[in-house]
């Protein structure tokens, strides 16, 4: 009988871990080493900001991120006087004001990002009838979100000679369907890192992934440190426990 | 014998007029317990510790959430952002649902293994089953909330399954959608009803605990206590083995909420909700994975029954029948300790769950839909043919005739089971 236990939970966690039926024939994305892994995991500061950087001179032309505000940028690194910098790079439109008219004025560190189109049916009319996603998000909302996102980056290439693309999109393995409108959004030193890294492809990619999960899971550091703790906390006390059940059923046993 | 502290005048004032601590010594302290159950008597305050979580961190949540479509998702994302912790609140809240239900459901597999539904327990079991069903709708409508894209469609194809009644299906959808989509009413109303929902289960876990106070735990040799020799108080031996249970349960939840808090959850939820935008492939949380396997077994018309209308017939029978199994199982013995044959059609259902819910999670193509009716027939079967027969023609092993004698023995309850005398009852 146990045996037979075994087999099926054997079957059953093989059958799990190898998808018979992957949809479609997308390759699993390469599973990088991120800094952000592991218990102790803390998302590289020079990465965020490379990171970043790529978002506002890349990225943010098609990609809102709207669940971000300026005040957040405070988080990976920039001084206070920085942060209010880069908001008043953006114009806010803002109001009514007195005179019942709205008006434009420079960011607050206070304001979201502001978003490249005013809504979504300006953001397909600019980019060929496809949607560009929100990233505040993204690594979170694909599965294995942050390897996929880092293999779309650096994914792009030369379709199979085999493989149709239709006309506005772009062959890239790891996006279902092998193609994406999006066009190859890095080349080499489409930046110029104010820290002189070498801007290369896989650099950029690497960083701005490392910014977008960041995006996505600001409270991760806090979240495994206090996690740490939490655990260690509760391993003692369990044991501790134990120790209390046992004398108290001495007697019993 | 009564506690110290009964001796306070204060206490003894209250206690004449308002017998709370009578009560709580009698129902949570002295309360005689059979000196025998293994861990897997746990679970059962282990559940009703997790409620208390799961409402604690709920009610700090429906502070700061919005249900409106227009708000939902964002105010989740502010809650995850902006409030102190909120990320805390709202991933203890996210895997407690998870936590919740495999904890019920060891809960419900050890009371099918030790037959602890059997007389005079009949009506504690109905209780649970109901508990269960009050879990499934508040976890449900709780994951329609958030208001992504999983929340959405799930709660677009459940609710669509209401249409299969005959003659009414249609009509009745609209009323529970509250217009002819899922949309903002949908949301308000499920959001209310998750509020409420808890309150319910907590009104059916005080009277499952007044059923179970009323003869006790059932044990896993499944025979009744002969005497106060077979019994000890739940304090300090119960309350500090609950302790400690819950002691390892914490490390392990706790490891999901700050390593691993979305494992258990779908990434499509990360989505706003979009009606126009179906994604490729809708999927249920891992604890309704096997009513989904079930749900979707059902390929083909009988006569002139629908299949989707047998499907959510075969779906909810799945957890209706488990009312059934008191009367189901014929056997005059309890346990599955004593019962080889019974035992090993347990462990098939146990394996036959798992796959069910294997199933669930993939598309229904190919060899699965096969698998998936195969593991639905068997799991009807189980409960209508395997279970009353099994229980009528199989001869049960000498079950022992006290609970003491194989403990007091010193050898585990296993290995002693004496061969002398079978219990006639």
């Amino acid at each position: 009988m146990r045996a037979l236990i075994l087999a099926g939970v054997a079957a059953a966690s093989l059958a799990l871990s190898s998808p018979l039926m992957a949809a479609g024939d997308v390759p699993h994305p390469p599973s990088v080493n991120w800094s952000f892994n592991g218990l102790f995991g803390t998302y590289d500061r020079g990465a965020l900001q490379r990171g970043f950087q790529v978002y506002t001179e890349v990225c943010a032309s098609c990609h809102s991120l709207e669940l971000l505000s300026y005040r957040n940028l405070r988080a990976i690194g920039f001084p206070e006087d920085r942060v209010k910098e880069i908001a008043a790079e953006v114009e806010v439109t803002d109001g009514p004001n007195d005179e019942g008219e709205m008006f434009d004025r420079p960011g607050r560190p206070s304001d979201r990002f502001v978003s490249p189109f005013p809504n979504s049916q300006a953001a397909r009319a600019s980019n060929g009838g496809a949607f560009p996603p929100d990233l505040s998000l993204m690594t979170k909302a694909r599965k294995d979100g942050i390897n996929y996102l880092n293999a779309l980056l650096v994914g792009f290439a030369d379709p199979p000679a085999d493989k149709e693309i239709a006309e506005g999109m772009n062959y890239n393995p790891y996006f279902p369907g092998g193609q994406i409108a999006m066009a190859p959004p890095l080349s080499e030193d489409v930046v110029e890192y104010a820290d002189k890294t070498k801007a290369t492809v896989a650099q950029m990619a690497s960083d701005v992934t490392t910014f977008l999960a960041w995006a996505a899971e600001p409270e991760l550091e806090e979240r495994k440190r206090m996690g740490i703790k939490v655990v260690l906390f509760l391993i003692v006390l369990t044991g501790l426990l134990y120790a209390i059940k046992r004398r108290v059923w001495a007697d019993v046993h | 014998m009564p506690q110290p502290w009964m001796n306070n005048k204060l206490v003894q004032w209250i206690d004449y007029r308002l017998p709370m601590f009578t009560f709580m010594d009698k129902e949570l302290l002295e309360y005689p317990t059979p000196r025998n159950l293994n861990y897997w008597w746990n679970f059962g305050s282990l559940a009703g510790i997790v409620l208390v979580i799961m409402i604690a961190t709920g009610i700090v949540l429906a502070m700061h959430y919005t249900p409106h479509v227009d708000h939902a998702f964002a105010s989740v994302e502010r809650i995850m952002r902006d409030v102190n912790y909120g990320w805390l609140i709202r991933y203890v809240h996210m895997n407690g649902g998870s936590a919740f239900f495999m904890i019920v459901y060891i809960h419900i597999f050890r009371g099918l293994y030790y037959g602890s539904y059997q007389a005079p327990r009949e009506l504690l079991w109905i209780l649970g089953i109901m508990i269960l069903l009050a879990m499934m709708a508040a976890a449900f409508m709780g994951y329609v909330l958030p208001w992504g894209q999983m929340s959405y469609w799930a709660a677009t194809v459940i609710t669509n399954l209401f249409s299969a009644i005959p003659l009414i299906g249609d009509w009745i959808v609209t009323w529970l959608w509250g217009g002819f989509a899922v949309d903002n009413p949908t949301l308000n109303r499920f959001y209310s009803l998750h509020y409420l929902m808890p309150f319910v289960i907590v009104g059916l876990v005080a009277l499952h605990l007044v059923a179970l106070h009323q003869h006790g735990s059932s044990n896993p040799i499944g025979i009744d206590a002969k005497g106060p020799q077979d019994k000890i108080s739940f304090h300090p031996y119960y309350t500090y083995k609950d302790l400690f249970g819950l002691g390892v349960f914490l490390v392990i939840f706790f490891g999901f909420v700050f390593f691993g808090p979305n494992f258990f959850g779908e990434p499509e939820n990360y989505i706003a909700a979009n009606p126009l935008s179906t994604p490729p492939h809708i999927v249920p949380e891992w604890y309704f994975l096997p009513y989904y396997a079930i749900l979707r077994s059902a390929t083909f018309d009988i006569w002139f029954i629908p299949a989707k209308l047998i499907g959510v017939v075969l779906m909810f029978g799945s957890i209706l029948i488990l009312f059934l199994v008191p009367w189901l199982d014929r056997s005059k013995v309890r346990s599955a300790r004593y019962r080889p044959i019974h035992r090993q059609f347990f462990w098939l259902l146990f394996i036959d769950c798992l796959v069910l819910g294997w199933i669930g999670a993939n598309a229904p193509e190919g060899w699965y839909v096969l698998i998936g009716q195969i593991a639905t027939a068997y799991y009807f079967l189980h409960f209508i043919l395997v279970l009353p027969l099994v229980s009528m023609i199989e001869k049960p092993k000498p079950v022992p005739t006290s609970i003491s004698e194989p403990v007091l023995k010193g050898g585990g309850p296993q290995t002693a089971a004496p061969a002398r005398s079978m219990e006639d009852r």
